[in-house]
Order: structure tokens, then C-alpha cells, then sequence
């Protein structure tokens, strides 16, 4: 694998968890205990050999950049390489961006200045442990313009609607592309990450910009389909793509499944994260706790079942939480009872307050409320 | 040249810990895990930069890799800096000769230019093997008020333990006036927890002297102190009423452990102003199973637990499989308990595996006889057969 550079879009699809990204961008999105959405593609970045990465943002980016710090602790604090941090305007020709491509005008100073060879680029909504490295190989051998990780398989209507979907010849070859269409069944979907060399990219950019095309989507992708040797690498590890808060709600509790777990939180291919040094989990006298991820941090004195638990929850005494992700520092006070609820950080659930819905819609709280 | 820094700390963390043995064969006890996600060290360091202390020397000769490794750069406790930060100091090769440390103050003596790079007004000297929360800055206030030579930190102890330490006799305004090691009957109540502030200069005077001493044994304890008191030198006692507990045997390990779970015990890790941090392990969340029962415990990232946990303390990356139970007992990062095995007041060591259905360690209301009962301790790395029994008050250093 030649040298290759890394770009994450922290922003793109904001709008499928509105209500997690009001305050921030999908990459800084809370998930799995300990994680924000960002972990993941920058964790394989890291783990694939991928020693320099850009984050592209465009707006509520101050958690993101909370979050990344310095990038210690995915060991991209580098001389050389290491982490860059993008925000808009990144040039003087560069305004607020709409579509992809305008976004990545924004970081042409660092595709061109950059010594790779090749560019990862990837979103934040595919929570999965990917290796990038047979990817990019796969598009050397191949000699495809651009690559596309797709996956085949049945999705519902909801999840194909927020998708690109492929139609790929026996070669792997893409023959035609559609954009979010009104389908469900077995097809193709792309994981929103792509490979590119790092020329083709830079011609790609300004032949785009200079026609005023800023959607990779639709003006790439699907536009040029025909004419550019477009081709999907097929990815069959475990994976899970949020694409409403509903996919938000499953993504989570997946992981409440060790055999899901185990294929993403590979020993050697470990996924990082910002530290945030709490003490250990404390579980209580009287606490009953089954079917659940706890994080460190957290006192547990009540009732915990089918639940995700970020760092430094407390769940006081007789309080019962089933079916719930509660995000870091959530309060649930003695005795309340709350089930399928989503709290978003600093929530505080008052004594003996009862909070209940359905599976088919989980209740989302928002940041700091008290209720 | 360097930043002058008012205050150095030098952490005396070369004791092989011998009464560990079977958790110290091959790392220093100061880096032996305590409390889920700690190690030991991780107290005395963290103290340290609660307190404002930056500049720290961590002596150490025995088994050094496991620490050495784990304090690296000291980011953890944010003491990586541009001047000053942790400095791993082991003894090295001079050109007068090459020795090793021979003795507390000895270790201190070879590295005074360690700390007079530094050119410090005071030296803290710190143990590696106890447990507390403690606030050095506001000792060097009451060491600088009293204008002493040297302040001790003491603790008021029951009377019927004071044997067990080295007890300081104090005047009304709490100056040391002597002091007895393990004495049958003390006459005062106020035990030393062997952490020191010195007045440097002073400090590195009788350090040269003791040295030029051939008969001296080079340990604060036995010649430092009694040589600054015979010499008139103005020694004060520092009370603390805070939680203090040497950890220095597999008993006082255990208790310490389990004090973190006792409410009624004064030592609050969770306290967001007094954070103890240590270098966090790489791992998911904990993974609660449908069969778990989970009580009174402290458990920490990377575990999968389906069996029973009540009144124990479980680290990093520990499986606890459905139908076993764990009870009193301290498992170490990496520990394998199988189906149906029972783990009683024991502890397990590092990456040690426990097989189906073995039983290590008894509760005492079991044992009639209660002098063979005891914590038993599984050294690290050790696998046990399905099966197999190991008794309370058993130290295992093989696998069975």
C-alpha cells in the first residue's frame, strides 16, 4: 500500500439523527458506552498504516474538536503527519460548503501538499472495524478511477432512502448508481467511504468546482458512471449504518450481543478514544444490572436491563432502566423508571418520574434537560 | 538550563516487595494493579500533580520494564512537560564506580543532581506501596510555617496497632522529640507514613554525611531522622486524617481493595476535583451478561461478566463466565474465571486463567480451624485445571 492520506466528513448526514447533531456533528455523535461516531473511521484510519488525517467539519464543531484534542490518543500528535483539523473556508476560494466536492475544495491544501499517493476518504455513519489496506490495494489492482466499499444485502425502504445504491456488473464494475431511490430488497449500498489517487482526486475537484458540481453523489458518481472506471469493493464484516435515530437505537443495542461485539472491538485492532480518567463502574448493594454495557464512571444503585451506559451515569435507588442508552452523566434519581428513552448528555430524570415508550420510537431527551 | 522549581518529589519505588512475591516476580510493587484500574504508583503520582508538584523522580532498580513502561512519558498524570515532568531514575554506571541502591537514603544520594538541576528549596520523599489521597501543597505550608528541617507525616492509629509502624513522641507543638521502630509498647499513637518533606540543603548534607559513613545502612528512617534530631535540627509532625494504608503484604493488599467498596470508608475516587488518573486501558465498555448478578463491586472497561460478583474488585479486561462466582475477591487485568468455578477471598493474578468448576480460596465461616484460613492468592499467568482446589491462605506460583 503506497502512502496514503485520510479524510473524514464529520458533518456529513447530520440530518438523519437531527436530534443528537443539534449542538453537534454526526462524528461527535455518542455511541456504544464510550464512543463518538468519529472513533471509528479514525481508529481504522489509524490501524490501517494511516499516519496522516484530515477531518473536514463545516459547523457546530466545537464538541468534535473538544473530543480530538491534540489526537494523542489515536496516536496522531505526529511531526510528521498526524492530524488536521479542517473547518470551513480552508482557502480563499473556499466558502460554507453544500456538497461534498466544495467540501474537499476546502481541503485542497492539504490533499496537494500532502506526500500520499492515495486518499481514504470515509463519513462517520458506518460503525464498523474495516481494514482499508485490501481496499486501497484492491484499487491499485483494479485501476479503477474511484473505489466504492458497498455492501450487498437486504435493507428496509428507510435505510435504502438514506443510501447510494450500485449496480455493479460481474467485475465489480459500476454500471449505474442511485440516489437515495424508493426501493427495499436486496441490493448494493455504498459505506460512504471511497478511494481515490491523489491526482485524480485534485483533477477531480477542480474540473467539478469549475463547473459549479458540488455533489460527489450525483455528479460524480452517478453522472459519470459511464465514463470513469468506477468500482466497489464488497465488505462483509460486521457493521452497522445509522441512518435514523431508530438505526441509532439498533446500532447501540447490537453491541449488547458479545458476538457483535467481539467482531467490533478486535484486540488488535483496538478503537480509540478520548480518555477521560473516571474511576471504575460501582455497583451497589441492592443494584441489579443484566443485559447491559456500563462504562467507567458510572454508580449504579438501581435497576439496569437492555441498556447502553455511558461514563458517569447514576441510577439511584429502585430506579429501573430498561431498553435505554443514557449518555454520560445522566442522572436517574431514586425510584424513577424510564424505558426505550435516549438521554443525551447531563440529563437529570427526578425521583420517582416514570418515562416510558415504545420500541418503534424511542423517547430522545435533550442535552441537560431535567425532567 | 533548567527552571528552578520550588518543590521536587522523589518516589521511592525500588522495593522488590517481597511479601507479594507471587504478584511481584516480575514487576516493581509499585506497578502491581490496584482498585480495578489502577496501580499502585498511580496514587502517590496523582497526588502529586493534585498538589501542584511537577517534578517528579521515581526511584527504581527491581524489575523495572512493567513500570517503566506504564509511567512512560507521564501523560497520564499529565506530567509530561517541558521542564520538570516524571523521570524514571535507575541507578547507572559513574565515573567514581557503579552501584546499586543500597538503601533509601542512598537512592536519594546518588541522584542529587538529578534534583539540583532543579535547584529546589524542598524535596518531598514518597513511598510507591501506599494507598490515600493526600495534598502535599498544604504539608509544605505547615513545613514552611513551622520552619522545620524535616516534617513526617503522621497518622493517629489505634493503640493496639501502633506496634505495627514506626511510631513519632511529640511535644505540644508537635515536634518530633524521638521516635521508636515497631515498639512492644508505644508511647504515643502518632505513626509515620513514611512521606517526608526536607529542607534540601539540609537534606543533602546529611546525605553526604551518611554516605562518608561506612557502618551507616543508608535509610532515612534508621539514620537520616536520627541524625538530623541528634544534630539539634528542628523536626515537626504533619497530622493527616485522611485514608492511609500501606499496602506492602497480600493482606493489607485485599483489605485496601476492599475499602474501596466499603461505604464507610473515607477514600472517594470519584471526586472530580481530586482525580486519581492512571494510563486507561484500550477497551469497550463493560459487558454485563443475561445471567449476571452483580453486587457491591467495582468493575472496570473491556470485562464480559455472565457469572455472580458480590463484594469484589474486578479489572480490566475480565471474563467471569455464566455459574461462576466471585466473592470477596480481587481479579487482575486480564483474569479467566470458567463456568462454574468459585473464587473466594482470594486474589487472582494477571491473565491467570480458572478452570471449570475450581474452587480457589473458602469464606471463614466455612473453616472451623481459623488460623489455616486466609486470602489465597493465583500468581500471574498461571492456569488452574477444571476442577482444581486451591485452599485459603494458598499462594500459587505454579500452574495446577
Amino acid at each position: 500500500m503506497g502512502n496514503v492520506l485520510g479524510l473524514i466528513f464529520a458533518n456529513m448526514h447530520d440530518m438523519t439523527v437531527g436530534e443528537l447533531t443539534k449542538n453537534r456533528t454526526m462524528g461527535s455523535v455518542l455511541f456504544g458506552g464510550r464512543y463518538r461516531l468519529i472513533d471509528f473511521p479514525l481508529s481504522n484510519m489509524v490501524n490501517s498504516g494511516i499516519n496522516a488525517v484530515g477531518v473536514i467539519t463545516k459547523d457546530n464543531y466545537q464538541s468534535l474538536l473538544d473530543h480530538l484534542g491534540s489526537a494523542r490518543e489515536w496516536d496522531l500528535a505526529r511531526k510528521k503527519g498526524g492530524l488536521y483539523i479542517l473547518p470551513p473556508f480552508g482557502n480563499a476560494g473556499a466558502a460554507l460548503y453544500t456538497g461534498r466536492i466544495e467540501a474537499l475544495n476546502g481541503a485542497m491544501s492539504l490533499i496537494k501538499h500532502s506526500l500520499c499517493d492515495y486518499v481514504v476518504m470515509s463519513d462517520c455513519d458506518v460503525i464498523t472495524n474495516m481494514d482499508y489496506r485490501p481496499i486501497v490495494d484492491q484499487h491499485i489492482d483494479s485501476g479503477a478511477d474511484i473505489t466504492v466499499v458497498t455492501h450487498t444485502g437486504q435493507y428496509t425502504n428507510e435505510e435504502i432512502k438514506m443510501s447510494t445504491v450500485l449496480n455493479t456488473d460481474d467485475s465489480g464494475r459500476v454500471q449505474s448508481v442511485l440516489i437515495r431511490p424508493d426501493l427495499s430488497g436486496t441490493c448494493t449500498c455504498s459505506l460512504n467511504a471511497f478511494v481515490m489517487s491523489k491526482d485524480f482526486l485534485i483533477d477531480l475537484i477542480n474540473d467539478s468546482i469549475a463547473r459549479g458540481r458540488v455533489s460527489f453523489e450525483t455528479d460524480v458518481l452517478q453522472a459519470k458512471c459511464g465514463e470513469l472506471n468506477i468500482r466497489a469493493f464488497e465488505y462483509d464484516n460486521y457493521f452497522s449504518k445509522i441512518t435514523s435515530i431508530g438505526s441509532y437505537f439498533k446500532a447501540n443495542m447490537d453491541l449488547l450481543d458479545p458476538a457483535n461485539a467481539s467482531k467490533l472491538y478486535l484486540p488488535k485492532r483496538a478503537i480509540y478514544t478520548k480518555v477521560s480518567d473516571n474511576a471504575p463502574a460501582k455497583y451497589d448493594l441492592n443494584c441489579r444490572v443484566v443485559n447491559s454495557l456500563i462504562a467507567d464512571g458510572c454508580i449504579i444503585e438501581g435497576e439496569v436491563e437492555n441498556s447502553v451506559i455511558f461514563r458517569g451515569v447514576r441510577v439511584g435507588k429502585n430506579a429501573k432502566v430498561k431498553n435505554c442508552i443514557l449518555m454520560q452523566g445522566t442522572v436517574v434519581a431514586d425510584g424513577a423508571e424510564c424505558s426505550y428513552l435516549i438521554t443525551d448528555k447531563n440529563v437529570n430524570i427526578g425521583s420517582n418520574r416514570i418515562l416510558t415508550s415504545s420500541p418503534a420510537y424511542p423517547m430522545y431527551v435533550g442535552k441537560g434537560a431535567s425532567l | 538550563m533548567f527552571n528552578k522549581k520550588e518543590c521536587v518529589a522523589m518516589l521511592l519505588a525500588g522495593g522488590q516487595g517481597s511479601r507479594l512475591y507471587a504478584l511481584t516476580q516480575t514487576v516493581a510493587k509499585p506497578a502491581v494493579p490496584f482498585g480495578a484500574k489502577y496501580r499502585i504508583i498511580d496514587f502517590p503520582l496523582s497526588n502529586c500533580i493534585n498538589s501542584g508538584i511537577d517534578t517528579v523522580g521515581v526511584l527504581t532498580q527491581y524489575q523495572p520494564l512493567v513500570l517503566n513502561e506504564y509511567i512512560g512519558n507521564g501523560q497520564p498524570w499529565d506530567l509530561d512537560r517541558l521542564h520538570g515532568g516524571v523521570h524514571v531514575l535507575s541507578p547507572y554506571e559513574k565515573a567514581s564506580g557503579k552501584d546499586w541502591y543500597s538503601g533509601t537514603a542512598n537512592a536519594i544520594y546518588q541522584n542529587i543532581p538529578f534534583i539540583e538541576r532543579y535547584d529546589p528549596e524542598y524535596v518531598v520523599v514518597l513511598s510507591g506501596d501506599h494507598i490515600y489521597k493526600m495534598d502535599y501543597n498544604k504539608m509544605l505550608d505547615f513545613h514552611k510555617a513551622k520552619n522545620a528541617a524535616a516534617t513526617i507525616a503522621v497518622l493517629d492509629v489505634p493503640k493496639e496497632e501502633a506496634s505495627r509502624f514506626g511510631i513519632m513522641i511529640t511535644d505540644a507543638e508537635d515536634n518530633i522529640i524521638d521516635f521508636e521502630e515497631k515498639p512492644k509498647n508505644p508511647r504515643s499513637t502518632l505513626a509515620s507514613m513514611g512521606i517526608y518533606i526536607f529542607d534540601w540543603k539540609k537534606l543533602k548534607k546529611y546525605l553526604i554525611a551518611n554516605e562518608e559513613d561506612a557502618n551507616a545502612s543508608k535509610d532515612f528512617g534508621k539514620n537520616i531522622i536520627p541524625d538530623m534530631r541528634e544534630a539539634g535540627e528542628k523536626l515537626v509532625a504533619y497530622r493527616f486524617d485522611g485514608y492511609w494504608k500501606d499496602v506492602g503484604t497480600i493482606e493489607s493488599l485485599w483489605e485496601a481493595n476492599m475499602d474501596l467498596i466499603n461505604p464507610n470508608i473515607p477514600i472517594d475516587l470519584y471526586d472530580p476535583a481530586w482525580k486519581i488518573y492512571s494510563r486507561n486501558p484500550i477497551l469497550p465498555p463493560q459487558a454485563i451478561g443475561h445471567n449476571a448478578e452483580i453486587q457491591n463491586s467495582m468493575v472496570t472497561e473491556g470485562c464480559f461478566i455472565d457469572g455472580s460478583v458480590e463484594f469484589s474488585i474486578i479489572s480490566e479486561g475480565v471474563t467471569i463466565e455464566e455459574g461462576a462466582v466471585i466473592y470477596d475477591s480481587i481479579l487482575m487485568p486480564g483474569a479467566h474465571i470458567k463456568k462454574g468455578a468459585k473464587v473466594e477471598y482470594a486474589i487472582v493474578g494477571e491473565d491467570s486463567v480458572i478452570g471449570e468448576n475450581a474452587q480457589i480460596g473458602a469464606r471463614p465461616e466455612t473453616i472451623v480451624d481459623k488460623d489455616t484460613w486466609g486470602v489465597a492468592v493465583v500468581g500471574n499467568k498461571l492456569n488452574i485445571s477444571d476442577g482444581a482446589n486451591v485452599p485459603p491462605k494458598a499462594i500459587i506460583y505454579e500452574d495446577m
